[in-house]
């Protein structure tokens, strides 16, 4: 058990700090080892803690509909998607790691509550139709923004991007698969499928975050190229990516303030309700606390798991030691 | 490579589960994804022991055929270089042009392999 205490962070040395910018300016990488500031450290950690809390919960909207998959083909695919999060949590968890914050620390955060995930997460699957629109909206937004991050400063972070998009792909055509199946079948699986697409239009626009002009920890996270395009830019690119894949399957967007700007280039798209974004965040959404819930009764009911892993691995010790 | 920073804090576990889990130690796993291929640092993980490291990585790192090979190291095993230190450490390298083929001349119009 550590008895230190934990010292207030040294102030930054002005030198160092000039020198750390100035590798960022030029394009390198920042490695575990090398010199940051603790501010970086610091906004790096909770923005790729938030990130891997996001693949974990993640697998709770999903993995409610792994036993009511119409086809074995669509079950195969949903337990490989759901186990492509855990995957994802992991690679992220062990990133976080390399900033010297413990996985155990990070995930006690996000049971109690401190920690935040992706507020899209908070919204129920009510249907076999979300299973599809997630995959297409959910995904797909989640490509754009890891692209992004793929090439963000800190060597980590980008190395688990890269590995999360190639994988991310497949999620996002599997859900715009069952989408365009939907799209083609009956009357009642077309109106369950716009139902889908009504509910989950807007709060996927809100996964990117808030307005530029609301977001504080923006500009330093793009000077330091944690993140390397706004919110509000990335949100745009994924208006304008998805507009003509609801097109192809003739379904309709819930906006009607959607239309095209020839002189931009840009969907422009009608306001967020950004009231409902601050509720769910701030823990007000239709399922926080089931998610929460649900990944404590889960963890609590694996520890007895944990625990046998670890006599099992002492027995196995003494084996070979007696040997 | 999932180095520490150096004064990482070591938190005390909040509760029964998350102490079973500080105690599962850290591994880096290692790929090579195809025969005769090097092998390449792929990430890290918790794991009891080898054998439950090497069953991890499998599931966590080679879903999808990225490998043909694994190898599974305790993180406290890795001695990295320290990147504050590069400069010098690396300096018997970086002067000796000699140790390159571009510094040797060759005739005009010779093709030397």
């Amino acid at each position: 058990m550590a008895t230190t205490k934990k010292s207030p962070p040294p102030a930054d040395d002005p030198a160092l700090v000039a020198a750390f910018e100035a590798r960022i300016a030029a394009g390198e990488s920042i490695e575990p080892k090398d010199w940051m500031p603790e501010r970086y450290r610091k906004q790096l950690t909770r923005m790729m803690a938030q990130h891997a809390h996001s693949e974990i919960v993640g697998m709770l909207p999903e993995g409610n509909w792994i036993t009511r998959a119409p086809s074995l083909r669509r079950k195969l695919s949903l337990i490989a998607k759901v186990q492509d999060e855990a995957g994802h949590g992991l690679y992220i968890y062990c990133g976080t790691e390399t900033l010297g914050v413990e996985r155990d620390e990070l995930v006690a955060q996000l049971h109690d509550g401190t920690a935040k995930y992706s507020s899209i997460f908070n919204y129920p699957t009510l249907s076999w139709a979300d299973m599809g629109v997630i995959g297409w909206f959910v995904d797909g937004a989640a490509i754009v923004n890891q692209t992004v991050l793929a090439k963000a400063s800190y060597g980590p972070y980008a190395r688990a991007m890269v590995r999360i998009c190639k994988e991310e792909n497949f999620h996002k055509r599997q859900g715009y698969e069952i989408c365009a199946t939907l799209a083609k079948g009956t009357p009642s699986q077309r109106a369950m499928l716009q139902d889908a697409i009504d509910r989950f239009w807007w709060p996927s626009l809100m996964m990117f975050g808030p307005s530029d002009k609301d977001s504080p920890n923006s500009a330093e996270l793009l000077k330091w190229r944690v993140k390397r395009k706004t919110n509000d830019e990335l949100r745009q690119r994924f208006v304008n990516l998805t507009v003509p894949q609801a097109q192809a399957i003739g379904v309709t967007l819930p906006d009607p303030d959607l239309t095209y700007n020839p002189e931009t280039k840009n969907w422009d798209f009608g306001e967020i309700d950004w009231d409902e974004f601050w509720q769910v965040v701030g823990g007000n959404g239709p399922c926080n606390k089931e998610r929460l819930a649900a990944r404590n009764a889960a963890h609590d009911e694996g520890a007895w798991v944990r625990e046998a892993a670890l006599a099992h691995a002492a027995k196995q010790r003494r084996g070979t030691e007696a040997a | 490579m999932a180095a520490r920073a150096k004064g990482a804090p070591k938190r005390a576990a909040a509760t029964d589960g998350a102490a079973a889990e500080a105690a599962w130690p850290l591994w880096e796993v290692f790929t090579q994804g195809d025969q005769g291929k090097p092998f390449e640092h792929a990430g890290s993980l918790h794991a009891t022991d080898a054998e439950h490291a090497m069953q991890n990585a499998r599931d966590v790192y080679a879903r999808r055929g990225e490998a043909v090979n694994l190898w599974v190291v305790p993180s406290s095993a890795i001695i990295a270089s320290a990147p504050g230190d590069a400069g010098p450490f690396f300096d018997p390298g970086n002067d000796k042009a000699y140790r390159h083929p571009q510094f040797y001349k060759v005739p005009q119009g010779v093709r030397v392999f």
